[in-house]
């Protein structure tokens, strides 16, 4: 890689040994893609993926430490992803004592050494800092240096900025140096589409399902998806957007993808049309029946397949403010048709604290709280991530979690039914 | 016996047994025991990989494709090998993906007393003939002798 004067300056160890490390790591870390130089990071604020005080990180702490104390702190202010504890979150006595004690005993520890290293606010916990209620929303064209992959995914597609799928601890790393790697999907090149994936299905398709289809065929690659523009439209409405975050979600945690264009609709897409696709692009066709077979295709891993689910988690990624709405009407007239005045099964929604303020001040938040949904600011992953949660049959929408934990993969209609009417 | 010719992400020589998984790696959920349960031999923990599911990883030549899941995975790599539960060295048929690079460069530049060296780029032959077992000797230029 061919660094600057300052860049080897800083490698050379001349602002000290700690920011040497750092600049070496993402020097290696971008040799081993054959990055040929670095760039500077252009969005306003970063946004960090680990959240989670869990004790078993203490190798990060230790290197969190070794950042603050020699002042490597972060040029940029930061959200976060979200908490993993809130105690509006069902859980019983066993779970309270080994999450509080045993697995995030040290939360507010990890959320010091944050706010030391630029955190932007008591409330930037959240997966989903690309709404508008938060206010980390990068421009088209800037570089970022990001490692959570929804996020990671929605910010290159829908808004158009470049990142690299990268992990904990290098996203941090270059706002600390402020700069990144020049390799991957911040490049032109890499930002094109080495799939087509046609859309033949014979009504809008589920986001969640369409994403897992995508992202398990392609797995890292980039795909151009023709044919949506029919089921959401050719512009990036509220709905368009929130369709398109959990259909982002899935395609990066059931495959690895980073970037994908929407045909008509996603601004490259807009702009580039198909010249955004590479010689030699593979195929790959989805129709009602394809989606069925990756539907069934989803191992149910509960000890008891027919167990009745004690918890829903709904928003992993978080919802957005009009999610929140949408389904509080879906909640209520389900409920009505049910003879239901409250929902059977115990139902979380999550969403970032910012947004859950925002729908506290309409009157959705109360006519939800009738229905007895919960809210929370929770990370439904970081919760399900225990061994007593293991045994828990859990019932979702999100297709992430489902890839991540032992919840089970619902439709929204599906998992409406459940909540509502009751069943297994 | 067979030799590969790979690429060094990052560098060291190392004598260990196979151990192969040819699906993809999911680090957290592999080494979830290891971190958070005081598992020393780094049992795999990952329900979904029968090539690796309940064996250890500590001390052996890992050797799959890339690794797959959450983007904690590098930090979860770094955390392994801080912990000295890390396998003995890396070895990827195909090109290293950006959360294993960021796992062992982490660990190369930030661990001094942590050796794990992780070649990559060995190919599909590499995965196709070595087997669960076989002795792996890892050289300094990148090459892997199978036998």
């Amino acid at each position: 890689m061919i660094l600057t004067e300052q860049q080897q300056a800083v490698l050379n160890g001349e602002k000290g040994d700690v920011l040497a490390k750092v600049m070496k790591t993402l020097v290696m870390y971008g040799e081993a893609f054959g990055a040929e130089k670095m760039v500077p990071v252009s969005s306003k604020y970063n946004h960090l993926v680990t959240s989670f005080g869990l004790k078993a990180l203490g190798p990060v702490y230790d290197l969190m430490n070794q950042l603050i104390s020699t002042g490597a702190l972060s040029t940029q202010k930061f959200s976060v992803d979200p908490r993993p504890l809130d105690k509006n979150v069902p859980s019983n006595f066993l779970q309270d004592f080994i999450f509080n004690n045993f697995m995030y005993s040290k939360q507010d520890f990890y959320e010091g050494q944050l706010k030391d290293l630029g955190l932007l606010s008591e409330d930037a916990f959240t997966c989903t800092c690309y709404m508008d209620e938060v206010g980390n929303k990068p421009e088209k064209g800037e570089i970022l240096s990001w490692a959570e992959s929804s996020a990671v995914v929605y910010a290159n597609s829908v808004l158009g900025a470049r990142c690299n799928r990268n992990s904990g601890i290098i996203d941090l790393f270059g706002s600390v140096v402020g700069m990144v790697p020049y390799f991957g999907l911040l490049t032109d090149e890499g930002r094109k589409a080495t799939w087509v994936v046609k859309i033949e299905t014979t009504k809008k398709p589920e986001a969640q399902l369409l994403g897992s289809a995508i992202g398990m065929k392609v797995m890292e690659d980039v795909p151009y998806v023709v044919g949506l523009d029919k089921w959401i439209g050719t512009e990036l409405t509220d709905a368009a957007c929130t369709y398109l975050k959990d259909f982002g979600a899935a395609t990066a945690s059931n495959g690895a993808v980073g970037l994908y264009h929407i045909d008509k609709l996603t601004p490259e897409a807009v702009e580039q049309g198909e010249n955004l696709i590479k010689e030699g692009a593979q195929v790959y066709v989805i129709d009602d029946a394809e989606l069925e077979r990756v539907k069934a295709s989803y191992p149910v891993i509960w000890k008891n397949p027919d167990a009745k689910p004690k918890l829903c988690f709904m928003g992993c990624p978080h919802m957005s403010l009009q999610q929140l709405k949408d389904w509080t009407d879906k909640v209520e007239a389900a409920l009505r048709e049910s003879d239901n005045k409250k929902v059977v099964i115990p139902t979380v929604f999550t969403a970032a604290p910012g947004v859950l303020k925002e729908f506290e001040k309409t009157d959705y938040a109360a006519r939800l709280k009738a229905t007895g949904v919960i809210t929370s600011y929770i990370c439904p992953l970081m919760y399900m991530n225990n061994p007593l949660c293991t045994k828990m049959p859990v019932i979702t929408s999100s297709n992430k979690l489902r890839t991540y934990t032992t919840a089970r993969y619902y439709t929204d209609e599906e998992i409406l039914e459940q909540i509502t009417k009751g069943g297994k | 016996m067979k030799e590969f010719k790979g690429r060094v992400v990052t560098p060291g020589t190392v004598t260990a047994e196979a151990l192969v998984t040819h699906g993809g790696l999911n680090t957290l959920a592999s080494f979830q025991k290891a971190l958070q349960f005081g598992d020393k031999k780094a049992t795999c923990g990952d329900q979904n990989n029968p090539d690796l599911y309940g064996k250890q990883m500590l001390g052996k030549a890992l050797c799959l494709p890339q690794t797959i899941g959450s983007t904690t995975g590098g930090m979860v790599l770094y955390c392994a090998c801080s912990m000295k539960r890390q396998p003995a060295c890396m070895l990827f048929s195909n090109h290293i993906d950006s959360l294993a690079a960021a796992g062992a460069i982490l660990a190369d530049v930030w661990l001094e007393d942590v050796t794990m060296p992780v070649i990559d780029c060995l190919g599909d032959e590499f995965l196709e003939y070595v087997k669960d077992g076989m002795k792996i000797t890892v050289k300094e230029d990148g090459n892997v002798v199978v036998e």
